[in-house]
């Protein structure tokens, strides 16, 4: 399984993207294995306040619907709309073009929490 | 709701060589997909796929008495079932719950082999022979013996000489004694095949060398799931369960009431006159959008009338599926009802059976 190593992780296998005061987000490789095909996304509302390990997002698959959950404390700012006509995208690019949103952080010092690659890579026993 | 998974079919081993995933089913461990499961449903529909059913329950009933006996167990008429064929029938308990739905072949004059759910093996043989007369034999075969389900169109290629539409016949396939059935679960012509689990990985990976110019595939659960679910074919345990009998699950097809006794016959004749409270019925979801699934509220003119028994995002149809409980008022084709899904509401429409039909 990819687990790029500039991304940090969570234990219910969200990856995170710092970029300045954002993060973007999506799940990963793993993830999307483990979902299988995945067939609809709802996106969380743009400005929505969100709280650590709060579920903000849907991703289902053919068998089942999965939350997607806020590494950290927050804002979104930008949801991946592409998704809603080609939930796909999350099984092709889960690291690419299948991110789900972008959160503004509201203390940076939250993501110290996060597991780095070789961390997440213990945890999914890869 | 963690399963402890214990058991391996006989083709395990080469479910993992194919990289398959693995997962607890009714106390086995089986593919979900090896591919994918949009992947492998498309191979059904349009060339072929082979699905490991060795989890199943094989059972064999024998003797002078099978007959008459199994026909005061069993829905459908046993009677009316010549050798080498195989009916669709329901094992009920009392109350015309339903225990287990099966396919009953009669493989000989006294001798039939009931093919059972995986999850549902233990007590079906439990309750036969509790039930059982002193002259009938039942003995189960799941130990020994394994199958799989070859289905889709390409299936008269890869097989000639087929038996007709819900004929057993044995047959010898490369030096291994074999059964095929022309049955199946998917709505695409196909065959079941019976082998002994010595053969399993033999037979398996001759029928994949064989398959691999029309196209074939090793197909998982979770397409077997969503392939039976666009024919509207019930799951036991999701649509099925004792709470509900054959009439409300509307298979009265494959109940014979003129039958004068059978387990369950008293309450189906009364169901049959005053009509179900609730009736399983297919519904189709309105718009894009969330698949509807299991245990979902279902709501008509704002009044929670039922709920979701099994649910997805139909691969063939590209569009959000499923089957559900209703109230018998609202059960009618075309009525408009919505789908909760996570605390909003979804219209949708009741359809008429099967939810895909080949074009």
């Amino acid at each position: 399984m990819n687990v790029p190593d500039d991304l940090l992780y969570t234990e219910s296998h969200e990856w995170i993207k710092r970029e300045g005061e954002k993060i973007r987000v999506g799940i990963s490789d793993h993830a999307q294995a483990e979902l299988t095909d995945v067939v609809f996304v709802e996106l969380p509302k743009i400005d929505r306040q969100v709280n650590a390990k709060e579920a903000i997002a849907v991703v289902e698959s053919v068998k089942a619907a999965s939350d997607i959950y806020a590494p950290v404390k927050g804002k979104v700012v930008e949801v991946n709309k592409a998704l809603e006509a080609d939930p796909g995208l999350i099984n092709r690019e889960p690291f690419g073009q299948g991110w789900i949103y972008v959160l503004k952080v509201d203390n940076a010092d939250d993501l110290r929490n996060l597991k780095d690659a070789a961390a997440y890579r213990k945890q999914i026993g890869g | 709701m963690a399963e402890t998974a214990t058991k391996k079919t006989a083709l395990y081993p080469e479910h993992v060589k194919l990289g398959a995933k693995m997962v607890p089913f009714a106390g086995w461990l089986m593919p979900v997909q090896y591919t994918g499961i949009v992947d492998e449903h498309q191979a059904v529909r349009k060339n072929i796929g082979m699905f490991d059913i060795s989890h199943m329950g094989q059972f064999i009933v024998e003797g002078n008495d099978a007959r008459a006996w199994l026909n005061t167990i069993l829905t459908n008429n046993v009677e009316k079932l010549e050798a080498g064929r195989g009916q669709y029938t329901f094992l009920l308990n009392e109350k015309a719950g339903i225990i287990d739905d099966l396919i009953a072949y009669r493989i000989g004059g006294a001798k039939f082999l009931l093919v059972v759910n995986a999850s549902r093996a233990d007590e079906d043989l439990v309750w036969l022979k509790q039930h059982a007369r002193d002259d009938v034999k039942i003995e189960s075969r799941s130990a020994n013996f394994g199958g799989v389900a070859i289905q889709g169109p390409g299936i008269g290629e890869l097989f000639p000489e087929l038996p007709a539409r819900n004929h057993i016949v044995d047959r010898d396939f490369e030096g291994m004694p074999i059964s095929i059935a022309r049955t199946g679960y998917t709505g695409e012509d196909g065959v079941e095949v019976f082998f002994r689990n010595e053969d399993a990985a033999k037979f398996w990976n001759a029928v994949l060398e064989k398959g691999k110019p029309l196209g074939l595939k090793p197909c998982g659960l979770g397409s077997r799931d969503t392939l039976r679910l666009e024919m509207c074919y019930p799951l036991n345990g999701s649509d099925l369960s004792p709470e509900r009998n054959p009439i409300e699950a509307g298979l009265g097809f494959f109940v014979d009431l003129t039958k004068p006794d059978f387990i369950g016959r008293d309450v189906l004749v009364k169901t049959k006159e005053n009509g179900p409270r609730e009736k399983l019925v297919p519904f189709k979801m309105k718009d894009k959008g969330p698949p509807p699934r299991p245990h979902y509220s279902v709501f008509g003119n704002g009044e929670r009338i039922g709920e979701v028994t099994s649910g997805t995002l139909s691969p063939s149809l590209n569009w959000g599926v499923g089957m559900a409980y209703v109230s018998a008022p609202h059960a009618k084709i075309g009525t408009q009802i919505d789908i909760e899904i996570r605390g909003q509401k979804f219209p949708a429409t009741i359809e008429k059976k099967p939810l895909y039909k080949k074009s």
